[in-house]
């Protein structure tokens, strides 16, 4: 009986393939599109990750070996980095998604007050610059820390290491499980809830016998996603790990130090092999557990839980992150108006004078190459929605697999990829702007497709049909029905685009040359020389920039989206008639 | 005014001629073919308004799509106005559609739905306006310009999604089960208001829908279609009382099929025997395939039957009797058959109850005799 499904929907799959494939075969712009989008995957997705694996698996004169991996799987030193960096990611994962679950039950299950602060302490982390937290550890509790200094009088405190590496993380990445879950615990029917409370069950034993259960699909796929996310963090452990080094820092220190591409490149692929399984687990497996069905049907409203023993522990659980979190955030922003921390704590603007001095090249640079990517990565994010939601055509599964696939690579991975292959002519595109403008928008893409997707897939096939049998073209309808209806999708895959683009660290350290720095490469530089005013300074600009840029789009969106009437005016109407 | 309606939206109304068209989906896994359409032929005249009818999967609605474009026939000859359209995409057709779901542009107003095909079109702005302001007129959307689909009715929606429909002066109109999203009580009278406007409009329409009664309400011609093939065609009249096979009259409306045997003609008359008794049929139909001898059936509607309970050659069991209002419908058991029986006026009529024997005269003016 099932496998008669099975099959049967199988060739249906296929049959609608091939009809699929003739049907853009028919249409000259889709086909163009296709074509391209094929192409430019090509190019920027699998040429510069096959080149990876192949200078990881071959010797000086090209030919194959696992000579290098071997000697780097056999060395305890790599080991070692890459114990390093799985247990840091695990215990961040444990931890993060442990915060994060608090903050979402809290959310979605208590009438807490203060819950529009508590949501928005649990995202602003996702939106922030990097390098806050760890800068803010080191104002805290480094050598002239405001803590261990001011307060205890230590003045040799070693800030650097394991324990700041943990804490940091688990502060940055706990809103991405926060999200995952609050969505899960959202979504989760109140009804099935009240089941087992009818049925006789205190809220302890609903928690544990039907909550948790049905949330665990969520628990585990953020805890996978904070796993990879510290994988490939490259900027906390770059500032604040200290000799707790991992594995994306090694290849950071190798490529940077050595020049050793090979090398590089072996350790790029242990690093990419446990983030993309936890993706992948995440993505078809975690995915597919889920208990949670969406019907459609309005259910009742939920009963928030309101007794005093359950709530009052998980508010003040939830107040006291949010007041570490925004310890952090004062604390950066404190220090970059204070002469020199720790010594003068007199306020001044003297460090926003000196890092504009220093870097407003590298802020503006980071700046327009982010909006030109985040545009260029928007339109393309849409057309490939396009062409891949509702379309089904040989070669439609490789433009989804490969476009979904940057978002799985850690940065270091994708940075090195991309030396690796555009460092000759033809493709010599290493030391421009191009290229970083290129990283950005195929790293950052995948959430403007998903998006878009998402958005197609409510569409009804027929509204596109209207549109054609009235004599439209697939152009002209793409411009006049689909685009306008993806404007939401559009738009917010262009802000995360910016953000990300922004804020990147990870993927474009080895890509940025002298004439085209971002800001970010500057303010670790800055660590280096320790001017962490410096970079506070910067980071607080980066803050407000963002804050600005999302602020201001917002109100664009608002504004582009609002439904317009083009009725012509009465006047014009009646000349029309006359 | 109908002069003028006419030479608005239907200049260009043209014909629709359907030769041979196969269209059969490949199944490459098990090798078989799936006909879906099997080498009909149809012709649609200039005006006319044609509905195929038929149970869901018998191909009617793939035959739309071949017309409108969206399908390409796999075999066969498609000509609309004179010309093959075979090679024509959709949006070259010059034809119009309206869609089951109504497919009206979620972020324009109506105005701006209504329009859209003129505006592809680059029709000038005066004749834009003029244009659409006449439609909106002709569906009576007056007032109701600047809102959203969202905030129109049912019935409003389908009215701005005919009015989308027929302002390019399309040569062909289609109809994708419009109806079928209306409440009961707005279907009939949006039904009867597609059909005013088509009529007075002239435009050539098929009108794809599997409910018969809508079918017989609209149409000129009914096309009753079954696994890809067509069955039988013509006016509802013909279809309703001269059906060629069981599976048209048992498809609109009820009937019943009484076993016998074809004993003789005698003239016109068919004689057919049943159980040991011979039941003369003045109006037997064609009886396509017929030959004395042969093993038949009298078609019998269940209002061309009067219970009585006088003894006669068919007598059976109440097994059922439901109050409908307008009418009784009965359920006599005869030789382990059940026969519906449909009694008009119960007011006037004597009736039944469950387990009364009761005789059966057939109306033999309304019989037919089917192979």
């Amino acid at each position: 009986m099932e496998t008669g499904t099975v099959s049967r929907g199988k060739s249906a799959a296929r049959m609608a393939k091939q009809n699929g494939t003739k049907s853009i075969l028919r249409q000259p712009v889709l086909l163009v599109a296709v074509i391209l989008t094929i192409l430019l995957l090509l190019l920027f997705v699998v040429y510069p990750l096959a080149k990876v694996l192949i200078f990881s698996l071959t010797d000086a004169d090209g030919g194959f070996s696992l000579e290098n991996l071997i000697s780097i799987i056999t060395t305890s030193r790599y080991l070692k980095v890459f114990g390093r960096t799985m247990l840091l990611g695990l215990i961040v994962a444990v931890l993060a998604t442990f915060i994060g679950y608090i903050f979402a039950y809290t959310v979605t299950r208590t009438n807490v007050p203060m819950k529009g602060f508590l949501k928005l302490i649990a995202t602003l982390p996702i939106l922030s610059p990097p390098f806050v937290l760890s800068l803010s550890v080191i104002f805290l509790f480094g050598k002239q820390g405001l803590i261990t200094k001011g307060i205890f009088g230590i003045t040799d405190n070693d800030v650097y290491g394991m324990l700041s590496l943990i804490v940091v993380q688990t502060m940055s990445f706990f809103p991405i499980a926060y999200l995952t879950l609050s969505g899960i615990l959202e979504s989760i029917d109140a009804s099935v809830e009240d089941a087992a409370c009818n049925m006789g069950a205190n809220r302890w034993k609903t928690f544990w016998t039907v909550t948790l259960p049905l949330s665990l699909p969520g628990i585990i796929s953020g805890a996978l996603l904070v796993f990879i996310q510290s994988l490939e963090d490259f900027s906390n452990p770059a500032t604040i790990g200290g000799s707790y080094t991992t594995l994306s820092i090694e290849v950071y220190n190798i490529i940077t130090g050595t020049y050793d591409m090979r090398k590089g490149s072996v350790l790029a692929i242990l690093l990419l092999v446990p983030a993309l399984t936890a993706f992948l687990l995440n993505k078809y497996w975690v995915n597919k557990k889920s208990f949670v069905t969406v019907t459609g049907k309005p259910t009742q409203a939920r009963k928030m839980i309101n007794e005093p023993h359950i709530k009052w522990p998980l508010f003040i659980f939830c107040i006291l992150v949010a007041a570490v979190i925004l310890l952090f955030y004062g604390t950066v922003i404190y220090g970059s108006f204070v002469k020199t921390w720790g010594v003068d704590f007199s306020l001044t603007l003297e460090q926003y004078q000196r890092a504009l001095r220093f870097g407003l090249d590298s802020l503006w640079t980071s700046m327009i190459l982010a909006v030109i990517s985040a545009i260029i990565g928007g339109l393309l994010g849409m057309i490939i929605a396009y062409i891949t939601a509702k379309r089904n055509y040989y070669g439609k599964r490789f433009i989804e697999v490969s476009s979904v696939l940057m978002f799985a690579l850690p940065g270091t991975v994708l940075g090195i990829s991309y030396i690796l292959g555009f460092n000759t002519p033809p493709l010599l595109l290493t030391g421009t702007g191009l290229i970083l403008v290129i990283v950005f928008v195929f790293r950052n893409m995948p959430v403007a497709i998903e998006s878009g997707t998402t958005t197609l897939l409510q569409i009804d096939n027929s509204i596109e049909e209207a549109s054609t049998i009235l004599g439209a073209d697939s152009g002209y309808s793409f411009r006049r029905i689909t685009l306008p209806l993806l404007r939401n999708s559009f738009f917010s895959g262009i802000v995360y685009s910016f953000t990300k683009a922004i804020t990147a660290v990870s993927a474009v350290i080895f890509l940025v040359s002298p004439s085209w720095t971002l800001i970010t490469s500057k303010i670790y530089g800055l660590f280096d020389l320790a001017k962490f005013g410096q970079a506070a300074a910067f980071v607080t600009m980066m803050i407000v920039i963002l804050l600005v840029f999302i602020g201001i789009f917002n109100r664009l969106i608002q504004w582009l989206l609002a439904p317009r009437s083009r009725v012509p005016s009465l006047k014009s109407r009646s000349e029309g008639v006359k | 005014m109908s002069q003028n309606v006419k030479s608005e939206f239907s200049k260009k109304s043209s014909s629709v001629v359907l030769e041979n068209i196969t269209k059969i989906f490949q199944q490459p896994e098990t090798g078989k073919d799936f006909v879906a359409v099997n080498h009909i032929n149809l012709t649609i005249n200039d005006g006319e308004m044609v509905t195929l009818l038929g149970p869901s999967g018998c191909g009617k609605t793939t035959t739309l799509r071949m017309i409108s474009g969206f399908e390409y026939p796999t075999e066969g000859k498609l000509m609309i106005g004179g010309r093959d359209v075979a090679k024509v995409p959709p949006n070259k057709r010059g034809i119009s559609m309206v869609f089951q779901s109504y497919a009206l542009f979620p972020h324009m107003n109506i105005w701006e739905n209504v329009a859209y095909g003129l505006r592809v079109a680059k029709v000038g702005k005066e004749e834009l306006i003029r244009r659409t302001e006449a439609a909106l007129e002709l569906m009576q959307l007056k007032g109701l310009e600047s809102r959203f689909p969202n905030q129109l009715s049912g019935g409003q929606q389908q009215r701005v999604a005919l009015a989308r429909a027929v302002i390019i002066e399309p040569s062909v109109l289609l109809f994708d089960e419009p109806l079928s999203n209306l409440d009961a009580k707005l279907r009939e009278s949006m039904r009867d208001e597609l059909r005013a406007l088509q009529k007075r409009l002239g435009i050539t329409s098929l009108y794809v829908t599997h409910d018969q009664s809508e079918a017989m309400a609209i149409s000129d011609r009914v096309v009753i279609m079954k696994d890809g093939n067509i069955m039988q065609q013509g006016s509802p009249t013909e279809i309703y009382e001269q059906p060629n096979c069981r599976f048209v009259a048992q498809f609109i409306g009820k009937a019943n099929f009484i076993e016998g045997e074809l004993k003789g003609r005698d003239g016109e008359a068919a004689l057919v025997e049943v159980d040991g008794s011979i039941i003369a049929v003045p109006r037997p139909g064609a009886m396509p395939g017929l030959n004395i001898g042969d093993k038949c059936c009298i078609v019998v509607r269940p209002e061309s039957v009067e219970l009585s309970e006088e003894e006669g050659p068919l007598s059976g069991v109440v097994k059922r009797a439901t109050y409908y209002g307008a009418k009784i419908e009965y359920e006599i058991e005869r030789n382990g058959q059940s026969i519906i029986v449909e009694n008009y006026n119960p007011q006037l009529t004597k009736r039944f109850e469950e387990g009364d024997l009761v005789s059966m005269k057939l109306i033999s003016q309304c019989l037919r005799v089917l192979a």
